[in-house]
């Protein structure tokens, strides 16, 4: 039964995160100014935000020192860079970053 | 619905497909080794909570038996920077009809990811693509999280590395805005921010100060921005 609260206080709990903005700023007819700002600008900071959210877990100071995570983020950086193709990015620099931890790292 | 914008919402939710399914089972799989509970409890997960490290985390609250207000604190440090998605998308979602409260309610970081950077497909507006995006997200992210569950530690070892897969859409989408945007400090403000706040702070909660101080210079900045547009 504690199992069924626990989830059920984790569900509600991710959801508020969710709709606090809107319930917040999304009310009037009007959206205020500094959201409006916030919203256009965002998009590119929790990008990059993302990105480093995603290594929080490399260990740099222990073996292998994050050099599989920085070259398969190398390899997707440089592959869109050259082709811009989004698939091939992203799929590409996947595969080649298992390569990397099963075979050489 | 045109057969053709469906196509092209599963090509844009391929990398998501791909990394839910491995995530997802990764979940269902420790749910089973810690906790001992079955497929129902992972659906069920996956139906409402639909969010990745959230789901682990409660993984090892489950196990422990945390409290109800331990759960609370942890998951709303582990989940904070969905208050950020939000934010952005106040006024894109403000007209966004019946569906609204779903979409709202499948704001994860790729729906987000996808939603922000891709431009519908022809022949679909702009916020029924966000609703199938993040509809196709939550059937991958229950798919997985149940196959695992079933699946258990049978899933070849072979996959190790997979879940990069998601690393890699942010990049990528990273990388795109770069190119594709002549101002570039907020892309900035963003990585140096949350990469010194987890310098200072512990892991569990360098996300909170990384986007108080995000939001701080974003505003600090909006000056200059308006200066640029102007010119």
């Amino acid at each position: 039964m504690h199992s069924i609260w626990i989830i059920a206080v984790a569900a509600v709990v991710t959801a508020a995160t969710r709709f606090l903005p809107f319930l917040i700023f999304g009310q009037g007819k009007k959206t205020p100014d500094i959201i409006v700002y916030l919203g256009k600008v965002l998009p590119y900071a929790i990008m990059g935000m993302l990105v480093v959210y995603c290594l929080k877990d490399v260990r740099f100071l222990s073996a292998p020192y994050g050099i599989p995570e920085l070259l398969g983020c190398a390899a997707v950086a440089a592959l869109h860079i050259w082709k811009r193709n989004t698939l091939l990015s992203i799929g590409v620099g996947t595969v080649f970053y298992m390569l990397l931890v099963q075979f050489i790292f | 619905m045109k057969k053709k914008a469906l196509h092209q919402v599963f090509r844009d939710t391929l990398p998501v497909l791909t990394g839910y399914l491995f995530l997802g089972a990764g979940f269902g799989i420790l749910l089973r080794e810690e906790t001992g509970y079955g497929i129902s409890w992972a659906f069920f997960m996956g139906l409402f909570m639909f969010a990745g490290s959230g789901q682990y985390l409660a993984v090892s609250l489950l196990a422990s038996g945390a409290s109800l207000i331990s759960t609370a604190i942890a998951t709303l440090l582990v989940n904070a920077r969905h208050l950020f998605y939000g934010i952005s998308l106040v006024d894109d979602y403000k007209d966004a009809g019946p569906r609204k409260n779903y979409m709202i309610f499948g704001l994860t970081d790729e729906t987000y990811t996808l939603v922000t950077q891709n431009q519908p497909p022809e022949g679909m507006s702009r916020h029924a693509y966000c609703f199938w995006v993040t509809l196709c997200d939550h059937i991958y992210w229950i798919c997985g999280c149940v196959l695992g569950n079933i699946l258990g530690a049978t899933l070849p070892i072979s996959f190790e590395g997979v879940e990069f897969v998601l690393t890699a859409l942010f990049v990528t989408m990273f990388v795109e805005q770069w190119l594709s945007n002549t101002n570039h400090r907020p892309a900035i403000i963003g990585v140096m921010s949350t990469a010194l706040c987890l310098l200072i702070f512990a892991k569990e909660l360098f996300l909170i100060p990384s986007m108080a101080l995000i939001a701080i210079l974003l505003v600090i900045s909006r000056k200059t921005a308006r200066r640029d547009v102007c010119a």
